[in-house]
């Protein structure tokens, strides 16, 4: 858009977008689309209405791609046309994009559609989205039947009750559609729409509907059922869900399908919730065993993750675990699936606070020994990683003499990700251990990860030990990790060496103007002579990193002369890393060569760009 | 790429994707992503078997080949009964008496129907299909694998195999058998059996699936009522693949079965039937396993086209809304299947999509992958497609020529090279007059566009200075 120039030509950049609307090349007319509130506004609200919208509607057979931006882009045009009292004009393009195959753009225009619906007034709502929606609701092709169903929630509130009948008795229909698509996307809405209606139709309209839904001759129909039964059972009073919801509920969780199943056990929390305490105690607690015990490791997986029982009454959640649920955590602790055992790892050790000391030490930390020591790193990493819980109620001592066999078998695991994973937990386990365990058991393996042959463990333990000493502070660093550091700058391998600088780069704020100045400056000026560029570019790099801790004096006398002399260095990129980092740190007073060519090189920069942005 | 006219060998028993894997695991730490999954790899078990509530001890029966007469279909009917109890195959050792009884009273099922004449009496066909219904219905369990890709992994086998093997022989035989009757199987082989029957269609084991497909095609032939109904539910199988899940094992088993169906359309086609290319089989090219099934794809599409030459625009122009952008491989199938339409195509046709299809064409010769730019040029090996070119001299040639004028000198693959100057020849000589006029233009054209690039090259360098 950078071509107007104001003025006269201003409409030209808009005769070009509206060009491209019609050019051959998808990505110019996708450009174009996105552009389309632009064009709108030029055009001004009554061209927009009589030229732009009809030219939009005619257009509709393009690219998915094109026809996306377009759905999301009429959502937020109503100010374009004239305001609310015009809305109605958006309907007609976003009608024929809500028919589209392509399952995306449907659903962008189903939002959009959701969108303005709510600037209709209650009588445009009548005169023109309405009629909208049953035309979709009766079109012939599946597709306008499935967008029908997402449009019913929105306007129901705000139409007459002669209408509401008609959109209900729509619904209805759609539910027991020929197409499992059209009753896929009914069961989804079911429960949104069921929000909006009254109670006494939420009663002899909806649950005849959900019974009937959750009972399909598909499965991916039933699942999707479950999910509104959660949301109904919400809606109805506490009387009425024993005899409206719970036995198709009941049903559901011992459906013959796993997916069924895995959905219950997906959305059981919500479901306890729903439904409330008591039905959970008497009703939910044996479905949920059966589902700890499922034969599919799917649905066991989904219904570990739930062990906690959040919405169990307060004065029966402890007896209710430990009666009822702890008997099958017992047996998933050693299931054959590691999803299982890994769902249920990541979620047991909160269970200690529900369940006390005493029972935790008795019961549990059984379970977490046998867990740490699993064949799966997954289970024990997710063990490590919820400790904190542990640690508040039994204080992590308890664990410690098999935490540690558990932590170094990670820490030298064969997959980098899981050596990664347990490197981001040290911080807490070494503030949870203290720092006498640490330096005992744990430094080592932090030394250990420096040297790793992955950068991506190497770049992670640089910045775990910077963690540590956050924890640990500066006179511990300088004790225990500065010299080790400091002493792989020595190392053969250039690889380590640059180690030393990236350590190097996070410590020194953390270390303090004093370690930094008397320790590690040293090491960065002497490795400015090293053979390899890498290390000498990584040096004039961590001289910049490293300016700010240090004070003026060491700037001007050691750091300004190394960097200078790096600055006529032969590599390429060690002169350009040094001239950056004299520039960064504005070590100015330059010899004029260098500033020429500087100069020169932003100047060729500047012109580039200034071309590539020309069209 | 091989493009082949009819339908692959369906024997689907022998995978033969093995992958070798080397022992030792890289030093990186990553396993081949086929070594992590094959080491996973283990036989299903389908949620079938917790539904036996209480398991039955079997006696064993005496022979159907020993019993009179009169209690011949008394005993057959027993023996049906016996196959409705199911065991754990999971456990390998459970019950190995049980399983050798069933196994045993399915084997001489499926010889009975199979060569005994008079045994399928009416009271047997409830009990029969029972018996298949029992063993073969059930909830496929989950993938093992959930980012199973079907080219290169190993499919899960069933594991109760040895069993329904048996079963979905005796259905076979069954529906094969000379005293089958239609009237009276229809009233317990139902548009709900076929439902479930079409699920399984869904089987990760490839071996279940050459049965159920064997299977329903018979059923299509045998029960003309269930025709339409079969038909619907394959288009929301399809539906659901291409716009919902993308997931479906069965997707080429269920082309082939609609492969002969199309075939046996009566003309004029329906406009169900025509639907059901525009919206259903065209938009199957989208999905990102193509692979798997695009022979049987390709050779439906082929099928409508010979049953009715009026679809073949909407076809064209279908595949070229959905040609792939990213995907070089998808592109040389698109191409090969453009092949095979090219190669039945009516003249008068052709014509009518001639030009965004060569243009198309002229954007896969200069693609850079080689193995795209060399299937399109391949196009000009084919006599009859040759022929039509030449029939279209010019308006083709003018589409393509700037394209392999350029891609014969930048093209970095020297078959793609010689491929060109071939097909330049041949145009040469099919209209050499035509071809002098686009060069000389070409030329000029090329030098103004040079002119241009100097004058933008010598404006950005002054404004530098």
């Amino acid at each position: 858009m950078g071509t107007g120039t104001g003025g006269d030509d201003s409409l030209y950049p808009i005769a070009v977008l509206i060009d491209e609307l019609r050019n051959e090349d998808v990505q110019l007319r996708l450009n174009s689309i996105k552009k389309l509130s632009t064009i709108a506004l030029a055009l001004g609200v009554e061209r927009t209405r009589t030229e732009l919208l009809p030219f939009l509607t005619d257009t509709i057979y393009d690219e998915d791609e094109v026809l996306l931006a377009l759905a999301e882009q009429l959502g937020s045009f109503t100010v374009l046309v004239g305001g609310p009292e015009f809305v109605h004009c958006l309907l007609p393009p976003l009608e024929s994009l809500a028919t589209v195959e392509e399952t995306v753009v449907r659903d962008k225009a189903v939002e959009s559609l959701r969108k303005i619906s709510q600037e209709h007034s209650p009588v445009d709502l009548e005169v023109h989205f309405v009629p909208l929606v049953k035309r979709l609701a009766s079109g012939d092709w599946f597709t306008s039947r499935t967008s029908a169903c997402g449009l019913f929630g929105v306007c129901y509130p705000r139409v007459s009750s002669t209408v509401k009948a008609e959109i209900r008795q729509h619904f209805r229909t759609l539910c027991s559609d020929d197409t499992p698509m059209v009753r896929r996307a009914a069961s989804s809405k079911l429960g949104e729409f069921a929000k909006v209606l009254e109670l006494d139709y939420v009663k002899s309209d909806i649950i005849p509907l959900f019974t009937a839904l959750a009972s399909d001759e598909q499965d991916s129909v039933r699942l999707l059922a479950v999910e509104a039964g959660v949301s109904i059972a919400a809606l109805l009073p506490q009387e009425d869900l024993e005899d409206l919801v719970m036995p198709t509920l009941r049903q559901a969780a011992e459906d013959k399908s796993w997916r069924v199943r895995y959905m219950v056990a997906d959305k059981f929390s919500e479901l306890q919730k729903a439904v409330g305490p008591e039905i959970t105690k008497n009703d939910l607690v044996p479905a949920f065993q059966n589902l700890l015990k499922d034969c599919e490791a799917e649905v066991r997986t989904a219904a570990a993750n739930k062990v906690k029982g959040e919405v169990l009454p307060e004065d029966s959640r402890e007896t209710i675990i430990m009666t009822h649920i702890l008997p099958c955590v017992k047996e998933l602790v050693s299931d054959t699936n590691q999803h299982v055992k890994s769902a249920l790892a990541s979620v047991i050790m909160g269970l200690s606070t529900i369940l006390g000391k005493d029972n935790t030490v008795e019961h549990l930390l059984p379970l977490f020994l046998v867990q740490l020591k699993d064949e799966y790193p997954e289970v024990r990493l997710n063990i490590i990683s919820n400790l904190d819980c542990v640690n508040e109620v039994i204080g992590i001592r308890q664990l410690s003499q098999s935490l540690l066999p558990a932590i170094v078998e990670l820490a030298e695991d064969a997959k980098w990700r899981v050596r990664l994973a347990i490197i981001e937990y040290m911080p807490l386990l070494a503030g949870q251990l203290g720092v006498e365990f640490f330096d005992e058991k744990l430094n080592s393996l932090c030394m250990a990860w420096l040297i790793d042959h992955v950068y991506a463990i190497r770049e992670a333990a640089t910045c775990n030990l910077m963690k540590l000493v956050e924890k640990f502070g500066a006179e511990w660093a300088q004790n225990t990790i500065v010299p080790k550091v400091l002493g792989m700058a020595n190392d053969s391998n250039y690889l380590h060496r640059m180690t030393t600088l990236f350590c190097i780069n996070a410590l020194s704020e953390v270390c303090g103007q004093e370690i930094t100045t008397k320790h590690m400056l040293p090491v960065v000026l002497k490795m400015s002579t090293d053979q390899v560029a890498n290390v000498r570019f990584n040096v004039a790099r961590c001289l910049q990193k490293i300016g700010p801790v240090l004070d003026s004096s060491a700037l001007q006398a050691e750091v300004k002369p190394v960097l200078e002399k790096l600055a006529t260095d032969q590599d390429m990129d060690v002169k350009y890393f040094a001239l950056e980092a004299i520039s960064g740190m504005y070590l100015f007073n330059l010899p004029t060569y260098i500033f020429s060519e500087t100069f020169s090189f932003s100047s060729i920069l500047f012109f580039f760009f200034s071309f590539s942005l020309s069209p | 790429m091989e493009t082949p006219t009819k339908l692959p060998p369906s024997s689907p028993s022998s995978p033969t994707t093995g992958f070798s894997v080397p022992s030792a695991e890289k030093v990186d730490g990553f396993p081949r992503r086929s070594m992590r999954r094959a080491r996973q790899r283990r036989s299903h078990s389908s949620s079938q078997f917790r539904y036996q509530s209480s398991q039955v001890e079997l006696t064993p029966l005496p022979l159907l080949k020993d019993a009179p007469v009169a209690e011949l279909h008394d005993l057959f009917c027993k023996k049906l009964q016996q196959c409705c109890v199911l065991f754990d195959f999971l456990d390998c050792v459970a019950d190995l008496k049980g399983k050798e009884i069933k196994r045993a009273a399915l084997n001489e099922l499926v010889e009975s129907v199979a060569t005994s004449r008079g045994v399928l009496i009416e009271p047997l066909y409830p009990e029969a299909i029972k018996m298949i219904s029992v063993n073969i219905f059930r909830t496929l369990p989950p993938s093992e694998n959930p980012e199973f890709d079907p080219e290169e992994d190993e499919p899960a086998l069933e594991a109760s195999w040895p069993h329904l093997q048996l079963v979905y022989e005796f259905f076979l035989r069954f529906l094969e058998s000379p005293d089958f009757q239609p009237s009276l199987a229809k009233r317990y082989v139902d548009q709900k059996f076929v439902l479930q029957l079409l699920e399984l269609f869904d089987s990760e084991d490839p071996r279940e699936r050459e049965y159920l497909k064997t299977i329903l095609h018979r059923v299509y032939g045998k029960l003309l009522g269930l025709r339409a109904y079969i038909r619907k539910q394959i288009n929301n199988i399809f539906l659901r693949f291409i716009y919902e899940t993308e997931r479906f094992n069965g997707v080429a088993e269920l082309l082939e079965i609609l492969g002969s169906i199309i075939n046996g359309f009566a003309l004029p086609l329906k406009s169900e039937h025509k639907q059901f290319l525009v919206r259903v089989l065209i938009p199957l090219h989208t999905a990102k396993s193509l692979s798997i099934f695009h022979a049987q794809l390709a050779y439906c599409v082929v099928q409508f086209m010979e049953k009715d030459a009026t679809v073949t625009e909407h076809i064209i122009r279908g595949l070229l809304r959905y040609w792939p952008k990213t995907c070089t491989q998808k592109e040389v199938m698109f191409l090969g299947e453009i092949e095979e339409i090219l190669d039945v195509i009516e003249p008068s046709q052709f014509i009518r999509v001639q030009e965004p299809l060569f243009k198309q064409i002229a954007a896969c010769i200069s693609s850079p992958h080689f193995q795209v730019a060399e299937r399109a040029l391949y196009f000009w090996n084919n006599e009859y497609i040759l022929s039509l070119i030449e029939e279209n001299c010019q308006v083709i040639l003018p589409l393509v020529f700037g394209t392999l004028y350029r891609v014969s000198k930048e093209h970095w693959n020297q078959t793609i090279i010689s491929l060109i100057y071939n097909v330049l020849k041949t145009f040469m000589e099919m209209n050499s007059k035509l071809f002098d006029d686009l060069t000389a233009s070409y030329k000029v054209e090329k030098q103004n566009s040079n002119i241009i690039e100097i004058k933008i090259y010598k404006k950005t360098t002054t404004t530098t200075k």
